[in-house]
């Protein structure tokens, strides 16, 4: 589904990717994990197609097509989604009416009908129900004024309705009290299909708990220094990450 | 043409007003005509070396021969339909050039002892009554275009609420100026007054057919007794070479509550100075504004909350959204009485600046003289934020989609406060067409 092959990468002239290699296959979990400042929301929003970032060397295959000929907008359509760590504030638009819009925008791209308010309410309420929430947020502005809390699970209502082929969640699990933590993981592994991929970034093992990963990376000054089972994130929870900064990046 | 040549035109023609036309009114009226008219001889039109008008300048206006009093066509009964922003029809007030058009307006089904009437009648029918408010709240002393609208006052709108009645559908008045052949000017004067306890909306719109230049001079006093409530909204959609130049005066009393929703999308020149008194403890005024430009497009608006008793809340949000050359000014003065303790104000304004020619001028104007008060105003100015351009693109959304959305929503934010549903899904549709012909333009080679 994706292959990430030597994927140099860099901000305002520092490189800030490495040489990153990853390959993603259609059903797979990975977790990616790692230090600080090590590169992992850049690879978010590289994968995404922010244009602050610029990609000076290597390849990104998603579903055979090469990730960089498709706009950002086009990604989305064809199923990439990505979970902001950080995600944005809209003014003066509803949650409900923005993700009308991007819901119509993919249908359409996948030649579908576009759906009118009531249509869309339907499939509202039904998403609404996975991720627990009631209603109430879906008259504001999108995430204006919303908690922390409230804006992860915002990025996970949206992953509902929008039903990507490969979900990337750049650390949707932080600032989340311990239900939330459940209640997000639950969504993650209801909206979990064998003809979808997801990549969580996380900094804690213990969403690891709720949703078992195939793979577990660490990502480390740019590069993909190791790689392990679902074990490895116990162990980086009772060593860190310092004795991995030594070893030699894992091809 | 000199300053003086200028103010002599307008003596001129008020001389053959009060003549023909203006002459059958109570001697106070006459009265307030020649005082207003010295007043504005002295005055004359203001130029940019006034800070007030530092950022506009009225030279087109002064420099234009408009006639007033022209009679124009009257439009058909048809084609004002387009400008009825909200279902409810049976109180609709028409003015056509300024002057009541008893063949438009459908004025029925009021509330017993309520108003809604052409000014020119109720000075007939209840003199003192007017005689209480009209000229009572906007100054004429300082601002030259108050002055020459009161010099000329005769219609205009008259809307009274008497005390403890609640009207549940609000008041249309639709000031429009038909096409002449040469440039012409009105006056429109409105004067709404609600008493004690009482609650009216009332929905002004300002229109024009056809593509002439002509200038809407408008004054429009509102009076909100101890407990009443207001809604005032106020649509500018006056055609695309008019001057537009209004002051909305409003006096509050005790434990009311007004709310204001200017929203401007015509003329080539506006101008409009809204003054809010807060005159009694416990008062509530929110202004809540959009001004929406595009091409040469001018709009000023300057912006007087004067809090003179303790215990008072305003709120102010005004949203421009300006693109190709357009330029929007905004002054927010906020005036905090000795005494008037307890007052919590608020002001925003925030520009969204489409084109690298387009320019947005704020200023905040805090004058506070008690100790004991809550300020805080802001202002921001930018172009589209990219960070959520790039937030609505990795959802699916366009670039074009995307920039039309975030646009939209500076406006939806202040469409929102609304609450006259019709008028409001009205104006959405208005924004989101002002916004497609953009989107349309800028596709165009
Ligand atoms: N515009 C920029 N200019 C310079 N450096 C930048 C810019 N944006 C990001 N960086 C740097 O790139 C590095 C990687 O940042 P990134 O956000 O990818 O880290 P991260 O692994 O997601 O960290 P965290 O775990 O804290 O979220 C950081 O050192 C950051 O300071
Ligand atoms: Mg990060």
């Amino acid at each position: 589904m994706l292959q990430i092959k030597n994927l140099h990468a860099s901000v305002d002239g520092n490189e800030i990717l490495r040489g990153v290699d990853l390959a993603v296959n259609i059903g797979e979990v990975h977790a990616i994990m790692g230090p600080n400042g090590s590169g992992k929301s850049t690879l978010a929003q590289v994968l995404a197609g922010h244009p602050a970032y610029n990609v000076t060397e290597g390849s990104v295959l998603y579903e055979g097509r090469d990730l960089f000929e498709m706009d950002p907008e086009v990604r989305a359509r064809e199923g990439m989604f990505l979970a902001f760590q950080y995600p944005v504030e809209i003014r003066g638009i509803t949650n409900a009416y923005f993700l009308r819009s991007a819901l119509n925008a993919i249908r359409k791209h996948r030649g579908q009908e576009e759906l009118d308010p009531v249509d869309f309410l339907g499939v509202l309420e039904e998403k609404l129900k996975v991720i627990g929430w009631d209603d109430s947020l879906m008259n504001r502005p999108v995430n204006d004024g919303f908690s922390g809390g409230e804006k992860k699970r915002n990025e996970i209502l949206q992953m509902a309705v929008l039903e990507p082929r490969l979900a990337v969640l750049d650390e949707t699990d932080s600032g989340l009290d311990i239900d939330a933590l459940k209640t997000v993981a639950s969504a993650v592994n209801k909206l979990r299909r064998p003809d979808n991929a997801t990549i969580v970034v996380t900094h804690y093992q213990r969403l690891l708990n709720y949703i078992t990963p195939d793979y577990v990376h660490v990502l480390s000054g740019g590069r993909i220094v190791k790689s392990g089972g679902k074990e490895l994130a116990h162990e980086l929870e009772a060593k860190g990450y310092d004795w991995l900064k030594a070893e030699p990046a894992v091809a | 043409m000199t300053a003086a040549q200028v103010v002599d035109r307008y003596r001129a023609q008020h001389e053959a007003f009060a003549r023909n036309g203006g002459a059958r009114v109570p001697e106070w009226v006459r009265a307030l005509r020649a005082g207003a008219l010295a007043r504005f001889t002295e005055l004359g039109f203001p130029t940019t070396k006034q800070e007030a008008w530092r950022f506009t300048s009225v030279q087109g206006i002064a420099e234009t021969a408009f006639a007033h009093g022209a009679t124009g066509e009257v439009p058909a009964a048809k084609s004002i339909e387009r400008l009825e922003l909200c279902e409810a029809r049976r109180h609709l007030a028409v003015f056509v050039n300024g002057c009541f058009s008893a063949l438009l307006s459908s004025v029925s089904g009021l509330p017993a002892g309520v108003r809604v009437s052409s000014l020119a009648d109720a000075l007939a029918r209840d003199p003192e009554l007017v005689e209480r408010h009209l000229a009572r709240y906007a100054r004429l002393e300082d601002n030259a275009f108050v002055a020459l609208n009161t010099a000329f006052v005769q219609d205009g709108a008259f809307v009274y609420v008497p005390e403890g009645t609640v009207m549940e559908e609000p008041v249309q008045l639709l000031f429009l100026t038909a096409p002449g052949s040469e440039p012409t000017v009105s006056h429109p004067r409105s004067l709404v007054v609600v008493e004690r306890t009482a609650r009216v909306s009332v929905v002004e719109t300002y229109a024009g057919q056809g593509d002439g230049v002509y200038w809407t001079n408008a004054v429009t006093e509102i009076m909100v007794g101890d407990g009443a409530r207001a809604d005032c909204y106020r649509v500018q959609r006056e055609s695309e070479r008019a001057f537009h130049v209004a002051t909305t005066q409003s006096w509050q009393g005790q434990g009311s509550v007004l709310s204001f929703h200017p929203v401007v999308f015509g003329a080539a020149l506006s101008r409009h100075d809204i003054g809010a008194v807060l005159d009694g403890p416990g008062g509530l005024c929110t202004l809540n504004g959009l001004y929406l430009l595009a091409g040469r497009q001018h709009a000023d608006h300057h912006t007087t909350i004067d809090h003179a008793r303790p215990h008072c809340e305003s709120h102010e949000y005004f949203n421009g959204v300006l693109d190709d050359q357009s330029r929007g000014v905004f002054n927010g003065r906020i005036i905090v009485r000795r005494g008037a303790q307890r007052t919590d104000s608020k002001q925003t304004n925030n520009n969204l600046v489409l084109s690298e020619e387009a320019r947005a001028d704020s200023q905040p104007q805090l004058e506070i003289y008690a100790d004991d008060v809550k300020c805080t105003h802001g202002a921001t100015l930018g172009p589209i934020d990219q960070r959520a351009l790039f937030y609505l693109k990795s959802r699916g959304l366009s670039p074009d989609e995307a920039r039309s959305l975030l646009t939209y929503g500076f406006g939806a934010e202040i469409l929102e406060r609304m609450e006259i549903a019709p008028l409001r899904v009205q104006l959405e549709r208005l924004v989101r067409a002002r916004l497609l012909r953009r989107a349309r333009a800028r596709r165009a080679p």
